[in-house]
């Protein structure tokens, strides 16, 4: 058994950083607080590069499989621990505004990092499980943070019920499929599943879709996404942008290992199940979005349609030919690919939801009408943002969108894929509503806030390299596609 | 080999996106030197156009001329590829002529030119782009760049219409102009992944696809897809609803480049996409499209001839001379398709011309209904002398390049289904009645009073009225060499006979 700790050496670093957040807070006076996003997006990044350092060729196990340092580990270690520097350095002048315990706040964003890269990492469903929870509970907590704010009571009342019922499912899943298997490594089910090929018993079967509905439930795939509107609503903005993107992301992570590793002989079984998740979750969440007046509201149901399109992606991780489980490379691809594009414009849509709210005290989409005469370039980030969303070409979105879609009709999944299409169609209205506010109609009158519109420059920064981000990756992928398929080697053999 | 031959469909690319990058940077205030710099642009493209058609070697070549590729993404075997045959050096000297000429109309616009100017770039550097690409994703990729500055150029800068009843706001006209077309390029999107996984070559280049030789089941199921899809771009019975609200909602300069390049991207998707990779996809599914080719002519006629409103009128004769592209290509015989090619480039110059006099009439009396305009000619005599040249072009009047692509296709309809060419030549005896009443009535009429101080063209109209007139004299009265090119790309293209 190997039991080699220093393996984990990145993941040290990363729970260090929250704790060295907490003691910084202790020292600092009161005012001057907010200023530890700066130590925690440092710290943050420093654990991504040394991640990078130690584990750059590195494939190996500890304790037999349970907790696995692969490529696609690492990729996910670095996109997830980026992407949480990058949320924490977009909520620096939120907290500066609104939050009065920034320690904790970004003490638990590093926790939940900690959590994420975890369930990315994990070989064994308990460890996976325990991962999760690490990240949930730090969102529990960061959901209510407003804790005077009834809103953000609501929301976090929702998140924590719905979490911890869904965290219930998800374990009894778990506990049916070590009661037919008798194992919870991922390797020792997919053996399992090999020998058995065919002739599941219902208890395999309750067990992978009690799983299923429990991971189905933390993504918000309909129709278990009814927590995700209002505690997106509700939450503080920052915290909203890191339950779509992050929080997210590491969820595909795990989806992705799972059932790559361990379900990809049970492929006949649980197919056709993400097929009708996926689209349920594109039609519902793009249709619902439409009548949205809220602009975090809408960005939540447009995130349940973007997972919908990310289930496509699951669901096309392998093709039965001739009876035989063919894995299929480009999807797991696509669905990383995807993950990261939809950071860029979220985080981007994400963070001038937070510029403007800073400046109107609102997310009603009505604050957005005549944004473009208040901010053109608040406007820019923000269309092209919305314009990556709905997949639309020299953004990132387009490019990802087509890798999905061929790797579904890779799978056979065409007509799945012309699903998704229709959906796309159905969310550029929404967004063009957007876009038509901010660029065509007039500053509410109603509106009494001061015309223009001050970025601070760090935000404006932010907003810039994001929105250089979705354009250069729609323009120029090649760099990050070979990370992907260097990932998605890791957890699929080469077809 | 001589180095802008290489680069010069790049350039020809990059260029438009290149200008709507400077602009965004460019400070705001600098108008005068952003649409000095925009028609530099223009002019400059229009000059990498003229090279291209003075070096296409029309006589015996390769199909594809001008390639360059670059590899993009070798995981799904995507490369920026490049190339252009006969038939897309055909649509680029359009663009190149309707680029500057919008450019120029749209001089006057003063309300956020800026962004105005980004957006035009960009639609251009689109339709560029669809014109020249020879591997699908990027063709595909920039057809929906050419679909996409529509929304706000019409909904910012168009004009609403009313109507007895109710009012057309241009909002409505865009967004329906922009769901309609990414709806129908849904179809093109899902035939392209179709064609990419069918084929197994791990390649989107057209040429590799083209010979690949798809099953005859495959192609009857996918052409059709290709057709309607493209065809929707096109302005093909019945997905045509939203071409007249748009075109008549947008801004002149939008309009003219909307119904002279725009449209054409959807003709020439169904030849370079459709009836290029799947020669019997295509005689499978010819019928159809003569059918929906004549109702176009024939509905689009009728319908222009009912309107009230000069744009919509415009806006319906536009659906009806597409009607003549798609008869031409149904027919899958060269004389045909030439015509078709002919007719697209034709319709083209014409309908830009008629969208410039249009918008100049609109812009000084600000109406555009044709029971309350008459007898402009008295005090608007160079802008009735373009209309009369635009309407004798669009009637099919020998001398104007509207008679010979007609009479291309007729002629290819005759070999082929005659019976359909002669409901041809009624669309084009009904075109005469609504454009000879028109130029009767709007111009030659009974002059109102309201109208006597209105003043003629202005010089930038005057300037491209005077540009695309002659285009449309000289294609009518020498148009061998234009044919040439265009039944240079006609001639590789393995489902057209004869």
């Amino acid at each position: 058994m190997n039991v080699n700790f220093s393996l984990l050496i990145p993941e040290y670093v990363l729970v260090g950083v929250a704790f060295v957040v907490l003691t910084v807070d202790f020292l600092l006076p009161r005012q001057h607080r907010f200023h530890l996003s700066w130590l925690a997006a440092a710290g943050l990044v420093v654990s991504a590069a040394v991640a990078m350092v130690y584990r750059w060729d590195t494939v190996e196990t500890l304790y037999d499989g349970l907790f696995i340092a692969d490529k696609f580990g690492l990729f996910f270690f670095v996109f997830l621990t980026i992407l949480t520097a990058v949320i924490v350095l977009i909520s620096h002048d939120y907290v500066r505004q609104h939050i009065r315990q920034p320690g904790e706040f970004y003490a638990l964003m590093a926790f939940a990092a900690v959590g994420m890269v975890g369930m990315a990492q994990a070989g064994e469903l308990l460890t996976a499980y325990v991962a999760l929870e690490l990240l949930s509970f730090s969102l529990y907590v960061l959901v209510a943070f407003r804790r005077d704010d009834a809103e953000g009571n609501e929301a976090g009342v929702k998140y924590i019920v719905l979490g911890a019922f869904s965290s219930a499912i998800l374990l009894y899943g778990i506990s049916m499929v070590w009661g037919a298997t008798g194992t919870t490594y991922y390797d020792g089910i997919a053996e399992y599943l090999a020998l058995n090929d065919g002739n599941l018993d219902s208890t395999m079967i309750l067990g992978l879709a009690l799983i299923l509905a429990g991971l189905g439930f933390k993504v918000a795939a309909a129709p278990f996404h009814m927590w995700a509107p209002d505690t997106y609503q509700g939450a503080p903005t920052p915290v909203t942008a890191f339950l779509a993107v992050a929080s997210k992301a590491a969820a595909f992570a795990l989806i992705l290992r799972l059932f790559t590793q361990a379900l990809m002989p049970a492929l006949a079984e649980w197919q056709i199940l993400v097929v009708v998740l996926a689209v349920a979750t594109m039609v519902i969440g793009n249709l619902v979005a439409i009548v949205q007046s809220n602009i975090k509201r809408m960005l939540a149901y447009s995130s349940v349609g973007q997972v919908g399109f990310l289930l496509v992606g699951v669901a096309a991780l392998g093709s039965i030919e001739g009876g035989a489980v063919v894995p299929i490379t480009l999807a797991s691809d696509a669905v990383m690919l995807h993950l990261v594009g939809y950071a860029f414009a979220n985080l981007a849509a994400f963070a001038t939801v937070i510029v403007v709210y800073n400046h109107i005290e609102t997310d009603e989409l009505s604050g957005y009408s005549g944004l473009a005469k208040r901010s053109p370039y608040l406007s820019m980030v923000m269309a092209a943002a919305l314009f990556s969303l709905a997949g639309l070409p020299f953004f990132v979105g387009f490019l990802t969108k087509f890798y999905l879609f061929t790797a579904a009709a890779e799978a056979d999944l065409l007509w799945l894929a012309g699903v998704a299409m229709a959906a796309s169609v159905v969310s550029l209205y929404y967004y063009l509503m957007v876009v038509k506010r901010m660029f065509i109609d007039d500053v509410a009158e109603s509106d009494t806030s001061p015309l223009l519109i001050r970025i601070p420059s760090l935000g404006w920064i932010l907003l810039g390299a994001l929105l250089v981000g979705t354009v250069a990756l729609g323009v120029y992928p090649q760099p990050v596609a070979d990370a992907v398929g260097a990932a998605s080697g890791a957890i699929l053999p080469d077809a | 080999m001589n180095g802008l031959d290489d680069s010069v469909l790049s350039l020809l690319v990059v260029l438009p996106f290149a200008a709507a990058v400077a602009l965004i940077l460019w400070p705001g205030d600098q108008l005068r030197r952003m649409k000095w710099f925009s028609a530099g642009v223009a002019l400059a493209s229009t000059a990498l156009v003229a090279w291209v058609l003075l070096r296409f070697d029309y006589t015996d070549g390769p199909q594809y001329q001008f390639i360059s590729e670059t590899a993009w993404l070798d995981q799904l075997g995507i490369g920026f590829d490049l190339g252009v045959d006969g038939i897309a050096v055909a649509m680029l000297a359009l663009t190149a002529i309707a680029f500057p000429a919008a450019i120029l109309i749209g001089w006057n616009i003063d309300a956020r030119s800026k962004d105005y100017l980004i957006l035009l770039n960009l639609l251009v550097g689109g339709v560029y782009g669809t014109f020249v690409s020879i591997d699908l994703f990027f063709l595909f990729f920039f057809y929906e760049i050419a679909v996409l500055p529509m929304y706000l150029l019409i909904a910012y800068w168009g004009s609403s219409t009313s109507f007895p009843r109710f009012t057309r706001l241009k909002e409505y006209s865009a967004m329906k102009l922009v769901l309609f077309l990414v709806g129908g390029s849904v179809l093109v999107w899902i035939s392209i992944i179709a064609m990419y996984i069918e084929s197994d070559l791990d390649t989107f280049s057209l040429i590799e696809l083209q010979g690949t030789g798809f099953d005859e089941s495959f192609q009857d199921w996918v052409f059709p897809l290709l057709m309607l899809g493209f065809g929707l771009l096109g302005g093909l019975w019945p997905l045509h609803t939203w071409s007249p609200d748009g075109h008549v909602s947008a801004p002149t300069s939008v309009s003219m480049l909307h119904a002279g390049v725009l449209m054409k991207l959807g003709a020439f998707g169904v030849i370079r996409v459709g009836i290029q990779t799947m020669p019997e996809g295509a005689e499978a599914w010819a019928p159809l499209l003569l059918g929906l080719g004549a109702i176009n002519v024939i509905y689009g006629s009728i319908a222009a001839m009912s309107q009230t409103d000069l744009k919509y009128v415009i806006g319906y004769s536009s659906v009806s001379h597409m009607g003549y592209v798609f008869l031409g290509l149904a027919t899958l015989h060269t004389l045909g398709v030439t015509g078709a090619v002919l007719q697209m480039f034709s319709h083209g110059i014409m309908t830009a011309l008629m969208f410039t006099l249009a918008g100049a009439v609109y812009g000084s009396s600000h109406t555009r209904d044709i029971r309350t305009l008459t007898g402009l000619a008295k005090v608007m005599p160079v802008g009735a002398f373009f209309f009369a040249v635009a309407g004798f072009a669009s009637l099919g009047l020998p001398g104007f390049s509207g008679f010979v692509a007609e009479l291309l296709v007729f002629l290819g309809l005759f070999q082929t289904y005659p019976w359909i060419g002669a409901l041809g030549v009624i669309g084009a005896a009904i075109t005469a009645v609504y454009m000879l009443r028109l130029l009767a009535k709007v111009y030659f009429g009974e002059t109102d009073r309201r109208w006597e101080n209105l003043p003629d063209l202005k010089l930038n109209e005057k300037l491209v009225a005077g540009t695309l007139a002659l285009t449309l004299l000289i294609v009518g009265l020498v148009p061998f060499y234009l044919i040439d090119i265009i039944r240079e790309g006609v001639r590789h293209i393995p489902a057209v006979t004869g």
